[in-house]
């Protein structure tokens, strides 16, 4: 029994590979259509990596400080900063001392000597401590500002500069969430038509070998039998389809990537491709072999019924 | 034993092929089933192996009804059944040799059985120069025989064969009735569809006359006249 599965295994192995090579054009067409199709999946995950990034970081740019009334005490601050950091919206909070504040606003304005000789002519910091805060998500920034303006602080806290960039704030929310969801869909969309593309062309090479299906019932193979030599193709295809798509890919990247650099820094999809290698080339030919034995099963179905 | 049981035949949409046939065809029996083109023979052949369903009716081979098997069981029985088809009907991407060995492979034969059985059946068939040629490379005569090659290399208990001759020259001709002979001295059933009143007549075995899809002579050492 066993021995009859190796058989019939290696047997349709053999077809499969037969077919692939002996119909060179049909496969040529084919491999061609799925690197087409695996080129624009993986340039699409590409360009929402850098999309991701890129508003990734501008929402860590977002933040928002309280300042604390001059008669606050350090003690108490530090209450509130552990309060926050309770909260589970709460990325991170640092506590910006009055001192720290005052060293930051000399270092920025060394250059301006009349600044510095009004502030030595004050004799005492005028500067507040403050609590810088970032949030995991754009949108938790309006619940952290409401819990800071509660009455529980107002004998403390002087100012919180939300209000002040809350119109930014929102509108660059909105932005955010209107490109990742269309990015979403237009990457759905076009990735489908890109898998439709390929299922057509496996089905009309299918259509093209109806009969022999037939024949093949006929002369009394069962149905695996006949799907088996289709499968291997199907892996073929598939495997074939990602390395070109790689081979092509790579050059193209390491070419675009430093332009991509010069206008984002921080960006380096030549260097994210590199180091995720591996896994985007398994998910490629995972897709690719998945497109192509998947195509030659459905498409076949119906041939099977005689 | 086949048993064809009140069988008709209707082609969508009201193509009557067959017209309730009853038929008993025992085992190891040679059978001729003749008549004119249109008459319904190639029909009859086809629905022996599940090609096509009858209408109404029955087909009764050995003790399994043909049309009651699923299409996980349907292999097995064609597998018993050698078929030369009228249209020849081989894999176009497969050599001659290939297209041979394909009856075999699919019925799990090993390869060694392969390897000695398929080069024996070439040149039982007169094609062992051909055997690497495609069908398309081969002439219509060549391409019937590998088709007769394809129906008894796995030995079959029954050969069913539609017009195998019909492409061949006079000699080639007697050398597949007499491979038909052989088979059935071997102990295979063979039905043998056929114009030729020539291989009919020199037979003098079993002739089954249709017309018009209904079986109107069925004579035990038949002619063939027309
Ligand atoms: N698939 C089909 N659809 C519709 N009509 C069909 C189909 N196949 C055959 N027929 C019709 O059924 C009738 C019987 O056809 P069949 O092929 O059985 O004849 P035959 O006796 O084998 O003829 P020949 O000697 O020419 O091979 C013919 O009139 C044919 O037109
Ligand atoms: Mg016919």
């Amino acid at each position: 029994m066993k021995e009859k599965i190796i058989t019939t295994l290696n047997r349709v192995t053999k077809s499969g590979l037969n077919s692939f090579w002996r119909n060179k054009w049909v496969s040529t067409a084919t491999i061609s259509v799925m690197v087409i199709t695996l080129g624009l999946i993986t340039s699409l995950f590409l360009l929402s990596v850098v999309v991701g990034s890129i508003l990734t970081d501008l929402e860590q740019k977002v933040d928002i400080s309280v300042y604390f009334k001059l008669s606050t005490t350090e003690n108490e601050i530090l209450k509130v900063k552990s309060e926050l950091e309770k909260i589970s919206d709460v990325k991170s909070v640092e506590y910006i001392s009055r001192q720290q504040a005052l060293a930051k606003f000399e270092t920025e304005h060394e250059n301006n000597p009349l600044i510095i000789k009004s502030l030595e002519e004050l004799g005492d910091n005028p500067l507040e401590a403050s609590l810088n805060i970032k949030a995991k998500l754009i949108d938790n920034y309006e619940s952290i500002a409401s819990f800071l303006e509660s009455t529980r602080f107002s004998s403390m806290v002087d100012t919180v500069n939300y209000r002040q960039n809350q119109k930014v704030i929102e509108k660059l929310s909105s932005i955010l969430g209107t490109v990742r969801n269309s990015g979403l869909i237009a990457t759905l969309a076009l990735g489908f038509i890109a898998v439709l593309v390929t299922f057509n062309t496996i089905r009309l090479k299918i259509y093209s070998m109806r009969e022999e299906i037939g024949v093949m019932r006929l002369v009394g193979a069962s149905n695996w039998y006949i799907r088996g030599p289709f499968i291997i193709e199907g892996i073929l295809h598939g495997l074939a389809a990602s390395l070109v798509t790689t081979i092509i890919f790579y050059p193209i990247l390491v070419f675009v990537s430093p332009k991509i650099s010069a206008f984002l820094s921080g960006i380096d999809i030549a260097g994210y491709f590199r180091n995720n290698f591996f896994q985007i080339f398994f998910l490629q030919t995972l897709v690719g072999v998945f497109l192509g034995v998947i195509s030659s099963l459905i498409a076949m179905r119906r041939y099977l019924k005689i | 034993m086949i048993h064809f049981k009140n069988v008709s035949k209707i082609y969508p949409p009201h193509m009557v092929a067959l017209e309730n046939v009853n038929l008993i065809i025992k085992s190891k029996e040679f059978v001729s089933l003749v008549g004119s083109s249109g008459a319904g023979k190639s029909t009859l052949l086809r629905m022996l192996i599940g090609e096509e369903a009858p209408s109404m009716g029955e087909i009764i081979v050995g003790d399994v009804s043909i049309n009651s098997l699923n299409h996980k069981e349907m292999p097995y029985m064609r597998r018993k059944i050698g078929t030369v088809f009228q249209d020849y009907k081989l894999l176009p991407t497969k050599t001659a040799y290939e297209n041979i060995a394909f009856a075999m492979e699919v019925a799990g034969k090993d390869d060694e059985e392969i390897r000695e059985d398929v080069p024996q059946v070439l040149s039982l068939v007169g094609l062992e120069d051909k055997a690497n040629q495609f069908p398309y490379q081969l002439s219509g005569g060549e391409r019937q025989r590998v088709a007769i090659g394809r129906a008894l290399v796995h030995r079959p208990d029954i050969l069913v064969a539609d017009e195998p001759t019909g492409n061949l020259d006079p000699i080639n001709t007697w050398e597949v009735v007499n491979l038909l002979l052989k088979l059935n001295e071997l102990g295979a059933t063979v039905i043998l569809a056929t114009h030729d009143n020539s291989i009919v007549n020199n037979l003098e075995r079993r002739v089954i006359l249709m017309e018009k899809g209904k079986v109107v002579k069925d004579d035990l050492k038949g002619k063939y006249l027309i």
